[in-house]
Parts: structure tokens; sequence; C-alpha cells
């Protein structure tokens, strides 16, 4: 008899909670747009925040609701991206390709280090500890975080302790801007050919004991930059790149090499008036 | 006599390494061909400037006026002409705006004196303003503005003032020679002090290597104060103040409290003896008292050192090995390594301490933590560091803030002083520290 009752009464509540569910699954019903979970299953899955949302999710429902276009997203390859465009009958939307960019050039050959640090192998303590031992505050100390943290492999030390960032594989997600401790990366339009190599805000020729390739603040780019192209500001040189006429004229008087012309294919290229490096070993410690 | 036998739990016993100094008196430091004084030499707000380029100034002049509430004016330590105003290096590494002054060198070096402050007339609040127009911050190390210390917040009360003569810092023994020579002003510090914040009694808190100071003081006693001097064991961090407290009052300091929360404030000796020869003559601060020590030195002492000296020349005229390889800023401890000689020294610089190349340890190799729990034995707070190392190297920084309590840790470096794996985990918590900091304001 005990058992028929057990049965019953959990056969009864089986009943009354599946009726609930099913009202509550016709009245409480949220409707998805099927095409999210196609569209995110077409997106990289890298989760980078490159384009500007949290996530691929996040990402695909704006795609899906028209708000942004499948060309924000710049680590699909172009396949993917014109992929995701015919399924959503949209256009594709000409993002310019953005990368990192580093605002240093003194690499061990040409920069000095005033001490010697132990501890830690990271950029990010070794900076706290009286700012890391190099001669010059501002520049890469080159235990190489931003290789580190970069999830597509775009960054790589070359051998003077530099972090090279490979156009092709950068994605502009921002993660070495974020971990960089002296602020060195920064996210920059492929355009954007005329750079600012470095981030000291010291005046004069002093500042080539601690790094030869250091801006001086002399002024000659932006005194032989067209119009309001470049002008002076805290002592480094700042390029007004909404003036879309960009030229190399401003690098050729630069007595360190500090602004270069990146070229696609030549790469970083110096005026020539800049002083040529040679030494291709560890510049000396120095302790005078 | 009574001794008191109480004292914190956990702790660490490094060798002290005091025996050097402690009986060499304060001598005076020559002034160097160049002063170059960094406008933030406190926490809170950089000093403002309000002298140019070019212009002379007095000895005791004010160079740069305080910023808002938490800061304090920067006096000029030396009567000289201000070569210029630029970028100076200081111990953090950072670059910041300071002042190049170069001393006259047949000036009588007198001392420009401002407004006196008396200390039967003046009110608690003309004393605290008093403090930072002295431009007094906490001498011990941390430089925290004095005055914003002694500030008694709304609804709360202050019953105990304790004065910290603890220095447990290995080898410094600044505080040590200021109890022995200065107390007078030590003692008229204190009445300042007690006016300021209304406490009823005060605390000498000495540690028992420094039996000579703690007898000399007692010997001294004003009568009619209610002041006491308290010798307690050695131990290292006594001197942090949460430590102090919990030794001298038997009081623990709440978690991310601070001492006013038990009723009590602490301040340095050497702050103590600063405000009572500064106030009553209406003088701001200009130089310091510097324990420069270390096997690579060759004239150790007690230097009282005018403020801006550049390191390079005071280790010039100390005298150094040839193979000096490591200089300290502060103690050993809680000191932090020089990375560039041309920074100056600061109103928080506490000693100097230099190493030869055959004392400093080549990098010891780090090893995996074998939960031996030394660390959390010797952890002063009753962290778990060993966990927090862990967790740091995994990068879980938020758990470690939420959960192990993180910004408790004031760095006292006794976990790792003790750790036999040689884990830098004081430099994991720093980091840690920092990235927590940096990730709630963006």
């Amino acid at each position: 008899m005990t058992i028929i009752i057990a049965i019953l009464a959990l056969g009864g509540l089986t009943l009354v909670l599946s009726i609930m569910l099913v009202i509550a699954n016709k009245k409480l019903y949220v409707y998805e747009d099927p095409r999210i979970d196609v569209v995110e299953d077409m997106l990289p899955h890298a989760n980078c925040g490159a384009c500007g949302f949290p996530g691929c999710r996040p990402f695909a429902e704006a795609l899906v609701s028209g708000e942004v276009l499948p060309g924000k997203c710049t680590v699909s390859s172009d396949e993917g991206r014109a992929e995701i465009g015919a399924y959503l009958g949209v256009s594709v939307g000409a993002e310019e390709k953005q990368v990192a960019r580093l605002a240093c050039a003194g690499g061990t050959n040409v920069a000095r280090n005033k001490a010697e640090y132990e501890g830690l192998q990271n950029c990010q303590a070794a900076a706290l500890v009286s700012g890391g031992g190099k001669g010059c505050f501002w520049g890469c100390l080159g235990f190489g975080d931003c290789m580190n943290v970069c999830d597509f492999d775009a960054i790589h030390m070359d051998e003077h302790g530099l972090p090279v960032v490979d156009v092709d594989k950068c994605t502009a997600c921002g993660d070495c801007v974020e971990v960089c401790p002296k602020d060195l990366f920064s996210i920059e339009p492929v355009s954007h050919q005329l750079w600012v190599a470095c981030k000291n805000l010291e005046k004069g020729d002093e500042v080539l004991e601690e790094c030869q390739v250091a801006c001086t603040a002399c002024g000659r780019c932006a005194m032989d930059a067209p119009g309001d192209l470049i002008t002076m500001e805290y002592n480094l040189p700042v390029v007004n790149y909404s003036i879309a006429e960009q030229t190399p004229l401003p690098i050729q008087r630069c007595p360190t090499g500090a602004i270069v012309w990146l070229d696609k294919k030549a790469g970083a290229i110096k005026g020539k008036d800049s002083k040529k490096i040679v030494r291709k070993g560890e510049r000396n410690m120095g302790y005078s | 006599m009574k001794t008191a036998k109480q004292t914190f739990k956990h702790g660490i016993h490094p060798p002290e390494n005091k025996e050097e100094t402690n009986g060499l008196p304060i001598r005076q430091f020559s002034f160097a061909p160049l002063i170059i004084l960094p406008l933030a030499q406190h926490i809170g707000a950089p000093s403002k400037l309000v002298i140019r380029e070019g212009q002379e100034v007095v000895r005791g002049q004010i160079l740069a006026e305080s910023d808002g509430y938490l800061s304090v004016p920067l006096h000029a330590p030396v009567s000289g002409l201000v070569k210029k105003i630029a970028y100076v290096p200081t111990i953090s590494g950072k670059m910041t705006t300071g002042i190049y002054l170069e001393p006259f060198p047949s000036s009588t070096q007198e001392t420009l004196e401002g407004e006196a402050i008396d200390i039967d007339s003046a009110s608690p609040e003309e004393i605290l303003i008093g403090i930072q127009q002295a431009g007094i911050v906490g001498l011990g190390g941390a430089a925290f503005p004095t005055h914003a210390k002694l500030k008694i917040p709304d609804g709360k009360h202050c019953d105990t003032l304790i004065i910290n003569g603890i220095e447990c810092e290995p080898y410094l023994t600044t505080d040590h020679r200021v109890m022995l020579e200065q107390s007078d002003d030590i003692f008229l510090g204190i009445k300042y002090l007690m006016k300021a914040t209304g406490a009823k009694r005060t605390i000498i808190g000495i540690e028992a290597n420094k039996q000579d100071a703690a007898d000399l003081l007692r010997e001294r006693l004003p009568k009619n104060e209610a002041i006491s001097v308290e010798v307690v064991p050695v131990k290292y961090p006594q001197g942090a103040e949460k430590m102090l407290i919990t030794a001298l009052l038997g009081k623990e300091v709440p978690s991310r409290g601070l001492p006013i929360d038990v009723n009590a404030v602490v301040v340095n000796v050497a702050t103590t003896a600063e405000i009572g020869r500064l106030l009553p003559h209406g003088r701001g601060i200009q130089e310091r008292v510097i324990t420069i020590t270390g096997p690579g030195v060759k004239k150790k002492g007690n230097y009282l050192i005018p403020i801006g000296t550049p390191l390079r020349y005071v280790l010039e005229q100390v005298g150094v090995d040839e193979s000096v390889s490591e200089v300290y800023m502060g103690g050993p401890m809680m000191g932090v390594a020089v990375a560039n000689l041309d920074i100056s020294i600061v109103k928080g610089t506490s000693g100097i301490v230099v190493f030869n190349k055959e004392q400093i340890e080549q990098a010891p190799q780090v090893y995996p933590c074998i939960k031996c729990g030394a660390c959390v034995d010797a952890c002063p707070l009753s962290l778990n560091p060993s966990k927090l190392g862990i967790l740091a190297k995994f990068e879980s920084y938020e758990k470690m803030a939420e959960e192990y309590h993180l910004m408790d840790c004031f760095e006292c470096g006794s976990c790792s002083y003790v750790c036999p794996s040689h884990i830098p985990l004081v430099q994991y918590f720093r980091l840690s520290k920092s990235i927590v900091r940096k990730r709630k304001v963006a």
C-alpha cells in the first residue's frame, strides 16, 4: 500500500511540475536569432576584444543586429569576413588594418643599462624596482611581457632585446598595450607611416648618454614638416595624423633617427642625417 | 623597573648589524656642489613650485608650496642659485620635476625662520598647520605627511600617542642616535603632538637592543607628563605601526584599518624630534639623520645630511670600495636597491647600505614551494604567503586581493627572508598589488 502512495505522490508532483515548466517555456520564451550561433561559429573564437566587444559572442550579436560590419574583426581572414558578409547579406566593410607599434628603439646595442636587475624576469616586476635599471626611464626593459601576452604569436624579441611586431599576424587586440609597464605600445592604422620611436621627455644632448637613438627634442622634424603635421609637445614630436598627406620629409634631418618612416617592405627607414649604429653587441653598462 | 615582555605574534630575527654605527655620534655632512630636489618627496600630491630658474634662494625659504591637503611644502636646504628646473631621477625610477640648486660657496648658510608656533598659546589646529608648513613627513621611511596622520577624524578620539623608537630594520641606527642625542627635542615634540591629537598618555616604544637610549630617556622624563618608556623584545618587523600597537597595547588594528581605530596614533621618534626642533622657530625641514653603513663603506656613521644631496656625492665623501656592487636606500629588508646613483637624498631616506660583490648572493636558484609553512610562521599579519605566492604565479590577482587579503601586506619581507626555496614572495606581492590597484582604477 505504501508503495502505491509513494508512486502516486511522486507521479502527481511530476505532473504538476512538468505542467509548470511547459507554461514557463511558452510564456517566458526569449526569441534568439539563430543566425547569432552561425555567425559566432564563423568567427575565429579568439575572444581577443580587438573589435571593441568583450568577446566573439557579443560581436556576433552586434553583427546580426546590423550595428557593425564584419570588417571590424581583424583576426578573421579576408575569406572569413567575406563569408560572414555573404551570409548576413551585408558588405564586409573596409576597416583599415591596425597594428601595435612600439615607441622605443633603444635596444641593448644603443641604450645603456645603469644597473643590473635580478629578480622576477618580467617587465612589470622589474619596473617596480627602481624603474628596472635602464638608463632611460621611458625605455623598453626587454623582458618580453608583450611577447608572452600575445595570443597570436605576433611579437618576437630581436637580438637586441626589443620586441618586433609581425604586421601580418598582429590583430591589434591591445593586450601588449595593456601589459607594458612603460606604456610604449599603441594601436595605429598601418597608413600612419611617420612614427616617433621614442618616449623620452628630456631635452638636450644629455639623453644620448643613455640612448643613442633617443629624441633630443631638437625640433628639426617639426620645422621641416609641412604645415602643422608635427608639433613639439613635452619635448617630443607629435604627428598630427588627421592631416592626410604624410611625407618622409621630416625624418631627413633627425640627428638620431628617433623619427622614422615605416615602409611596408623596407621596415623602419631613418633619415640620411641620422647617426649610423654599427655596434652589434651590448652597449656597456658604464659605472660612471 | 618594568620591562614589557609583550610582543606581537610571528616575525623574524635577522642579523642586526647595528654595532658598527650605533656608537658613532651624529656628524654634520658637507654641502654638495649641486643639490637636486625632486618635488615629490612624500606620499600625496607633489609640491607646487613657487620659484623660477635663475632665482637666488635663502636657506629655509619655501621652494614649493603644498598642493592640497595631502601635501607639504619643500624648503631650500641651502642658500644658493636655482640652476634649472628639469626632470630628476627618483628612487622609484620615475623621472619627476625637480630643482637643481647650486649652493653659494661663501654663504653663511643662516636659516630663514617663519612664523613660530608657541606650545602654550597655539591651538591644536595651529600646530597641525605648523607641522604641515614645516614640511614634516614620516621620517621612518614611508614619508607620509605627518599632519594628515595626526588629524583625528570626526567621531574618533586619540587616547594614546606612541612614539616609535623601535628601528627594527637591520643596519640602521638613526633613531637610536636621535634618541641619545636629541632627547630634549623629542620631549618638546611629544608636547606638541599630545596637544595636537588630544592624547592623554604617551608611550615611547624602544627595542631591547637600544637599552642605553631607553635608560637615558627614562632618566630625563619630564615631570607631570604622562609619558612612559617601554622596552620590548627585539623582533622584526616590530617597527611597523600595527605591530607596535599590538606589542604595546595588546590591541589589533583591524584589517585595512588605521591606528586611530584603536584610539592610538604612532609617530616616528625622529619625526617627533624634528617637530620639537622646528616648530618653536617656524623653520622647515632641511636636513635629516641618515645611517651610512654596510661592508662597502669606509667611513661608516650617522650623518646629518642636507636633503637633496646627490647619492653619488654622499658615496664619494664616505668612500666606498671599488668593488661596490649594490646600494640600498633604506634598510636591507624594506629598502629599495638603487638603480641610478644620480638620485638624491629625500625626506624619507633613513639609511644607505652598501654591499660588496662578495656579500651579494648571486640571485639564488628559485625552487618550487614545498609548503613547509615557514612563511606562514613568519608573517606578522598572519597572512598565507605560500598560497599568495602560488596564486601570484598563476596571475589570479583578484582572488589574492579578495580571499587572501593581499592588500593588507605591507611588504616587510619576512616571508622572502625565511623561504627555503628562495621564492621572491615580496616581489610577487608588490607586483600583484600594483596590478590590483591599476585594475581598480581602470
